[in-house]
């Protein structure tokens, strides 16, 4: 697989919260050659099952791994004259979309600006300040007879961003959170096909995070699963973020530890890591994690869970910026931990 | 599509070279003579094709072609780029942003604090962009050398595209400002007038009017025109306040603006003809904004001078968007304006 093209593909699909269809399709033509069995369940959820080879007699053991293919957006809400007037899908910071080019989804895809006036009608005083949200509008170029036909309250609007490679093995665009996680559940089902694995592995592209960890609490309870593993995006070191806050670029995963963490889990991947000469680093999380690992833990009667985050710049905003050697190590990590599983490992979760 | 050409074209303040290649070849057979200045205007004479009495008028018609845009003025520690602005900017629509830099084309983006991480104070400012650095993925200075120079170039990396076909004919560019006024120049010069005129596409105009001061100083013109993109502010208000201009209603006529105040004269000329030719037309309901018509009009002992211009929603950002058919009734009133012209004014 070439991964650069796959984040491409993955980033520039559309699937805003609640509406994943797009995004779906996507990651679901990129793994059906690398699992078994495909269902889409009632909440959007696409769940991928790998079966492992299970020696006779042995029992059933599963491994859920999570990662969300929801992304932030905007929603229209209303017309005023031949502007749009929106709201946010998930933790958009209005600041950052001042002049971004959008798509809205209307009766057919239109490409659109979120206006912004020019500075040379703009006092001092409304320079300082951010733009107020109810002076914001979507500009498609209709007219205001026009746009009805078009444009109804509710349709979406996506981030229109290419994706581009960086230097250095950098990638950056829009919805890298957490399409970075997705295209890292590929690079595992795809070093899977080598390894020798006996559990089952059933990777979700998870439905409705941003607004929620949705997607993933129904589908951890769907898979019942014996432990899980979530890989979402983390703050990578980036100017204006100062290192106590984030972790580093070409890092490889941080492996999250806390409450919302398995120690024993934590302890494989770690053990894992190291065994492999794998790039990893450690993020505490002293409470919420606020990934869909805080949701399955707590799914059906508990759910042994852990958290790899994959370093990422400039967050919720359509410029997103990744490592690519961060994807491939996180996918790497939790193949080779998936094929070390067993029942010592069961056993060890209750003691 | 010429003006696609142009938009897509990159050329900052002093680095206008790009965009007036582009447009020499595109003259290429409407025009006597060319030739390029030492600011590196591109400077055209299409003589008069229709019979004139005594002398031919010199008529100048002037668009800009550089853009608003940055120089890379620095390079960090962790090989990010540091950048100054050329031209007015708003520093709040930088966030978020892809750009390009210098000749090999760079790409880079312009990123921002998460929003997970900012206080609700943070949040309720404007954002702090005093170190704000470009991101082009290099992770060390002498990483980054290798890719930037300083002194490069930057635009936004903004691609031209025609919107949903509607009753405007709307599209989306960056560089509205000023490369509709070059594309509207460059239609001019395939039509026949009793005047010479002169064609210049000049440079530096962001900066303070500096190429157009230059080439009106050589060519010595009786008048002069000045094709812009120019401010059109049109979305809903719940103030009282101008748009300056709108969308769709055709070329704007400027009597003043921040830099000159027209000739009455041309205004008239401008009007008259829109009227006889049933030309939609407006006039820039701003003192807001300069253009190369202050520089032109001050020039040698004084030029009579006007400015049209066509709206442009978002100028001075990364994607702009204008409607086609006032480009083209822009074209229409320049042409029929200019044939209207012999003799004296």
């Amino acid at each position: 697989m070439d991964l650069v093209m796959h984040l491409k593909q993955l980033t520039m699909a559309t699937g805003l919260s609640g509406y994943e269809a797009g995004a779906r399709s996507v990651i679901q033509q990129a793994w059906q050659p690398l699992a078994d069995d495909f269902r889409t369940d009632a909440l959007g959820n696409l769940i991928a099952l790998k079966r492992g080879t299970r020696p006779a007699g042995a029992a059933t053991r599963a491994v859920l791994l999570a990662a969300h293919m929801d992304e932030i957006g905007l929603m229209i809400t209303g017309y005023e004259g031949a502007f749009l007037r929106f709201t946010r899908v998930g933790g958009v910071d209005l600041r950052t979309i001042l002049g971004q080019e959008v798509t809205v989804h209307g009766r057919r895809e239109l490409a659109g600006v979120v206006s912004s006036r020019p500075p040379h009608v703009l006092s001092e005083e409304e320079r300082s300040a951010p733009v107020p949200a109810d002076k914001l509008f979507i500009d498609v170029g209709l007219t205001a007879d026009e746009l009805p036909e078009l444009v109804q309250v509710g349709d979406l609007v996506s981030m229109r961003r290419e994706t581009i490679e960086l230097a250095e093995g950098y990638l950056s665009g829009k919805a890298m959170d957490d399409r970075a996680g997705v295209a890292s559940l590929t690079v595992c089902l795809e070093e899977l096909q080598r390894l020798h694995h006996e559990w089952d592995v059933y990777a979700v592209a998870t439905t409705q995070e941003e607004v929620g960890l949705k997607g993933a609490m129904v589908s951890a309870y769907g898979t019942a699963p014996t432990a899980a593993i979530a890989v979402d995006v983390g703050f990578g070191a980036q100017p204006g973020v100062s290192e106590e806050e984030a972790i580093e670029m070409d890092g490889g995963p941080s492996i999250a530890i806390g409450p919302n963490i398995h120690p024993r889990l934590y302890e494989a991947l770690v053990q894992v890591a190291t065994a492999h000469e794998l790039k990893y680093q450690i993020e505490v999380a002293p409470g919420q994690t606020g990934t869909d690992a805080w949701a399955i833990q707590v799914a059906r009667e508990g759910i042994p869970s852990a958290l790899l985050s994959v370093p990422l710049r400039y967050m919720h905003t359509s410029v997103e910026t990744l490592c690519l050697r961060d994807v491939q190590r996180t996918g790497r990590l939790m193949a080779l931990t998936i094929s070390a599983l067993d029942e010592a490992f069961v056993a060890s979760l209750t003691q | 599509m010429l003006l696609q050409q142009l938009s897509d074209a990159r050329g900052v303040s002093g680095h206008e070279l790009e965009v007036r290649a582009l447009i020499a070849e595109a003259v290429h057979g409407l025009v006597d003579e060319q030739h390029t200045d030492v600011l590196g205007n591109l400077i055209c004479l299409r003589r008069a094709r229709r019979p004139v009495q005594g002398q031919a008028l010199r008529v100048m018609v002037a668009a800009h072609m550089d853009e608003i845009g940055f120089l890379a003025t620095g390079i960090n520690k962790d090989g990010t780029v540091r950048f100054g602005k050329v031209g007015g900017i708003d520093d709040r629509i930088l966030l978020s942003k892809q750009v390009v830099i210098g000749e090999s084309a760079v790409p880079g983006v312009i990123g921002y604090r998460p929003i997970h991480l900012l206080s609700a104070k943070e949040r309720r400012s404007a954002p702090d962009l005093s170190h704000a650095a470009i991101d082009i993925g290099a992770t060390s200075k002498e990483a980054a050398e290798k890719l930037v120079k300083l002194g490069d170039q930057i635009t936004f990396r903004t691609s031209f595209q025609p919107l949903e076909p509607g009753a405007q004919r709307c599209v989306k560019g960056k560089a509205l400002d000023d490369r509709a006024g070059c594309a509207t120049l460059v239609e001019l010069l395939g039509h026949d007038y009793a005047i010479d005129l002169y064609a210049v596409f000049t440079t530096q105009e962001e900066v303070g009017l500096r190429g157009a001061k230059v080439a009106a100083s050589a060519i010595a013109p009786d008048l002069a025109f000045v094709l812009e993109g120019t401010i059109c502010d049109d979305l809903p208000k719940k103030e009282d306040l101008s748009h300056v201009t709108e969308l769709g209603k055709g070329p704007a006529i400027t009597f003043m603006d921040r830099s000159f105040i027209a000739d009455r004269r041309l205004v008239d000329l401008l009007v008259k003809t829109a009227q006889a030719e049933s030309i939609p037309y407006q006039f820039k309901k701003a003192a807001a904004g300069g253009t190369d018509a202050g520089a032109i009009q001050l020039s040698r002992e004084g030029v009579p001078a006007v400015t049209v211009a066509v709206p442009c929603r978002n100028i001075h950002a990364p994607v702009s968007i204008l409607s086609l058919n006032d480009l083209d009734n822009t074209v229409k009133l320049m042409v029929a304006a200019l044939q209207r012209l012999e003799g004296s004014l």
